[in-house]
């Protein structure tokens, strides 16, 4: 699995060995092996339904809540199999952070959404919770929008400022990982490039995979990128590999338009 | 920097090796470290990772959930079961055979002191008389009378309010009904006994001053917001391309609803007209109220009359527990149960069939 | 066109028809109801005095008040409410969130629930004198007191225990319809904080789904306020010369004692004032509870219309 190494390694933060994932009889994903560089971003790319998001699922656990669904395989996060008996899942989702396609904040307030998760991890001390609600919302670059009406509700605010938010949500309870599922997608091309120099920033301190079916945002953000079809990995090489010199000719075939 | 890869295997292409992104002077990736790295806790560093971790409440909670809920589902299921086990031993004890069977309750005996056999309903005198025939007639004319009431009116107003009212009128009848269907069943029989009785036989010059019209009449009061606002929904669920269609073909308004909206709707106002029977078997207090509780067994609706319902209410507390007279009862009770439990299956049927077909929930 | 050709007047005429008939249907609709109100607030308003709604009746109920049965009314729907709400939410949260949605048996406990909305009130008064009072009530006499008569015979814990498996219904289908209201989106963005499952609906989904239990259980109350029938037999007196002091003794109720007052009374026109007022009395408490469950549904209905992202 190693190459020639000539510096230092890069840390892996997620190991994905054989993953499979099967809804009912059906196989919708695998079999999968990759790794994902800590505090880099990695891109997932690919059509419609080649199983990007369904992967993206399985490295925290949320295909857990589909029904029918089926994961085998090995997932390990700084080493850890999160599939091993005896490993709850909560756990897990706590430390790999998620952000989805079309934001979701909560019904309350500001505030509240983003002390959600401090608050069901057992933190009581409120200036505690406050400061850590601050810095969650300074690092999603939302906070000097917003200081000034933290108890009033999520709900007012616009859909670019909902999916800042949602990221200050995530990042609030300082995951290890952060996924994130096409989250600019929903989103007009102001509000899109606001996220996109967001994600530039979050992978200095996290590490970040991110889903997306708009292959220049994938160009423009990631260090590596992955290339799913037909729930397969086709390819998984440095962003600048994928795009300029591609070594499958599907993979060719996507980046350069063909077809997708 | 790029290697010439393998031929890919199918189903598994394995990554040579990673270049280094431009971006960051990054190294390739190595073997992953043996030490897990260090995070920043939150006050919870001391619990093993990746492992179960709740507050302690969280089991007790859940584990109050699931009991709370066992017990309801017990209660639902044991309704069932209790009525029909008291209602079972009509059909095995032999002790209650000697004063009544199932064969003396549906047919014709003779009597000492009658001429001709009859169906008599006298549980309670020197010699027991268990006909069920006068009830079940008594509950059918009652019935029958409130569904002649209630389903014109009901399903008319619906159609008015649907097809023809605006939406000051709308908002005027919607709310009306629905005060109607507030209103205890126990008021309407007053209703019926002190006032609509004394009308009705003033109008009509009938000899008895309660029976089978009166409590009819006032049962339909209770029946018609359940076909109401059944059909209300049903007729509102029509797709408007079908009106559209039909006015396009140049049909005149009453055409359209009579030749499409009406059709369209049915199953949905069937189904209002099941729900509606089953509510009018089962009621109670309004016939114990209006009816004249007496069990004649007739034709005509100006007789008094006595139903099921009321006959279980009206005798139950006097029984002894367990006997011949109990037994009976909970045998109509069971009855009631099952008829009211098939119109409800049957009306819900429907009604999942037309939101189906419709497409429409209101 | 075949046959005859439509002319004007007849189509005219066609829709003036309809549009009257069923016109005249509503009208009706709306006749009955303010006949019967009206003939109720008429004859009952200039009785329902305060020394009514706070005395004892006196003189065979041609005088005096009826706070006997509006006290017994009320703790008879405290007992039922505090019995149905806790075990009415439980299941239904039980049904739809823990349960497995796809198993028979979810499916037929559903349908069960679903149809004993239904079931004729009567038939829960059976229920409730064969397995309450005489199964459970003699039980606990023969277990705790002896075989002496205390619990095995019409009580009001009886009584209340029997509305609340009526009611029931009621609760489980309006709570699961309002936490299947709760989007989806909100439980997946709560499980991928690290949230568990009891969490997710205590913090999130509860919350939401609040209005629409609150209705639910409103208008189970209401229901409760009204029945007569199931309490027949279960715990319900005509005239008591005390107020029910523990869960044992027998109640008067408003719904009784009106159907009580109008067949069997003595001196029907001595009786008439007492009887308007204490329907009105009745009818009042029904409307307050159902005009509550209704502002409580619109309250719902414009924080949802607030709420959309």
């Amino acid at each position: 699995m190693n190459g020639d190494a000539n510096t230092d390694a890069a840390k892996i933060s997620l190991s994905v060995c054989d993953l499979v994932v099967c809804y009912g009889d059906k196989r919708a994903l695998g079999p999968v092996s990759m790794e994902i560089a800590e505090k880099h971003v990695t891109a997932l790319i690919g059509p419609s339904g080649c199983g990007k998001s369904t992967f993206l699922r399985s490295l925290n656990r949320m295909n857990d809540l589909v029904l029918g669904c089926r994961v085998e395989g090995d997932v390990r996060l700084d080493g850890q199999p999160i599939y091993g008996p005896g490993v709850d899942p909560v756990e897990v989702r706590r430390r790999v952070g998620m952000v989805f396609q079309k934001s979701n904040p909560f019904p309350k307030t500001i505030f509240d959404n983003v002390a959600y998760g401090l608050r069901i991890g057992g933190m009581r001390d409120r200036a505690e919770i406050a400061g850590r609600v601050e810095h969650a919302l300074g690092r999603a670059a939302l906070w000097n929008e917003v200081k000034d009406r933290m108890g009033e509700s999520a709900m007012g605010l616009s859909g670019g400022q909902q999916q800042r938010l949602c990221i200050a949500r995530a990042l609030a309870v300082e995951p290890e990982v952060l996924l994130m599922d096409e989250p600019a997608s929903a989103l007009d091309p102001i509000a899109t490039a606001h996220i996109e120099e967001l994600i530039h920033e979050l992978a200095r301190d996290y590490t970040v995979v991110i889903v997306t079916h708009n292959m220049q945002q994938a160009a423009r953000v990631s260090d590596y990128t992955a290339f799913f079809y037909m729930g397969d990995m086709v390819e998984f090489a440095s962003t600048d590999t994928i795009f300029t010199h591609p070594s499958q000719p599907r993979t060719e075939d996507y980046v350069t338009g063909r077809f997708g | 920097m790029s290697e010439q890869p393998s031929k890919p295997q199918p189903g598994r292409v394995i990554p040579v090796g990673l270049a280094p992104s431009p971006r960051q002077t990054l190294p390739r990736l190595g073997p992953p470290p043996l030490q897990p790295t260090e995070r920043k806790g939150h006050g919870q560093a001391e619990r093993p990772r990746l492992a179960s971790w709740r507050p302690k409440f969280h089991a007790l909670a859940e584990a109050a959930i699931r009991v709370l809920a066992f017990s309801s589902i017990a209660a639902v299921v044991l309704i069932f079961v209790f009525i029909g086990k008291e209602a079972w031993p009509l059909f095995h004890d032999s002790a209650i055979w000697k004063e009544v069977t199932l064969a003396k309750m549906w047919f014709a005996r003779q009597w000492p002191g009658y001429d001709a056999p009859e169906h008599i309903w006298q549980p309670v005198s020197e010699v027991p008389k268990y006909a069920v025939w006068p009830l079940v007639v008594g509950t059918l004319k009652v019935t029958l009378v409130a569904m002649l009431v209630a389903v014109p009116l009901g399903v008319g107003s619906a159609l008015f309010v649907s097809q023809y009212a605006g939406r000051r009128l709308r908002e005027i009848i919607k709310p009306t009904v629905e005060l109607l269907a507030g209103i205890p069943s126990v008021v309407l029989g007053f209703f019926a006994l002190m006032v609509m009785a004394t009308w009705l036989q003033q109008a009509l010059g009938l000899e008895s001053r309660l029976n089978a019209l009166v409590a009819g009449v006032a049962l339909s009061f209770a029946i018609i917001p359940v076909v109401f606002t059944v059909s209300e929904e049903a007729f509102g669920a029509v797709p408007r391309s079908y009106v559209e269609a039909s006015t396009a073909l140049g049909a005149a308004r009453w055409q359209t609803i009579v030749r499409v909206v009406i059709p369209a709707a049915g199953p949905g106002v069937a189904a209002g007209i099941a729900l509606g029977l089953g509510r009018a078997v089962g009621e109670t207090m309004i016939v114990l109220m209006a009816s004249g509780n007496a069990a004649i067994l007739s034709a005509s609706p100006a007789d008094s009359v006595r139903t099921v319902s009321a006959t279980i209410a009206a005798e139950l507390a006097e029984v002894v527990f367990g006997g011949a007279h109990y037994t009976v009862l909970f045998f109509l009770g069971a009855l009631l149960f099952a008829f009211t439990l098939a119109t409800n299956l049957l009306g819900e049927f429907a009604i999942g069939r037309m939101r189906r077909r419709l497409g429409g929930v209101a | 066109m075949k046959g005859r050709a439509r002319t004007r007047s007849s189509r005219r005429f066609g829709d003036v028809a309809l549009s009257l008939g069923t016109g005249l249907a509503a009208a009706l609709v709306l006749l009955i109801v303010v006949v019967i109100l009206g003939d109720v607030i008429y004859n009952g308003a200039p009785h329902m005095t305060l020394t009514f709604l706070t005395q004892a009746p006196r003189d065979g109920m041609t005088a005096g008040g009826i706070f006997p049965a509006i006290f017994g009314t009320v703790a008879l729907v405290v007992l039922m409410t505090l019995a149905v709400l806790p075990a009415g939410v439980a299941t239904a949260i039980y049904l739809s969130e823990y349960a497995n949605p796809g198993s028979r048996l979810t499916r037929l406990v559903r349908v069960a629930v679903n149809n004993l909305a239904g079931v004729p009130s009567i038939v829960f008064g059976l229920f409730g004198l064969g397995f309450f009072v005489q199964f459970v009530g003699a039980g606990i006499d023969r277990a705790l007191y002896g075989g002496q008569r205390v619990f095995g015979q019409p009580a009001l814990i009886w009584a209340a225990l029997t509305m609340a498996v009526l009611t029931l219904p009621v609760v489980i289908v309006a709570t699961e319809e309002a936490l299947a209201a709760v989007p989806r989106e909100l439980r997946l963005a709560s499980a991928a904080l690290g949230a568990s499952r009891l969490q997710t609906i205590a913090r999130v989904v509860l919350p939401q789904a609040l209005p629409g239990i609150l209705t639910g259980a409103i208008l189970a109350i209401s229901r409760g306020a009204g029945e007569v029938a199931p309490i027949l037999f279960t715990g319900v007196a005509y005239f008591l010369p005390k107020l029910p002091r523990s869960l044992h003794d027998q109640f008067m109720q408003l719904g009784y004692h009106v159907y009580v007052l109008s067949t069997q009374s003595p001196d029907v026109d001595a009786t008439r004032p007492i009887l308007y007022a204490t329907v009105l009395v009745l009818l009042l408490l029904t409307f307050a509870l159902n005009a509550t469950a209704v502002v409580v549904r619109s309250h719902m209905r414009r924080r949802f219309a607030g709420a959309s992202s």
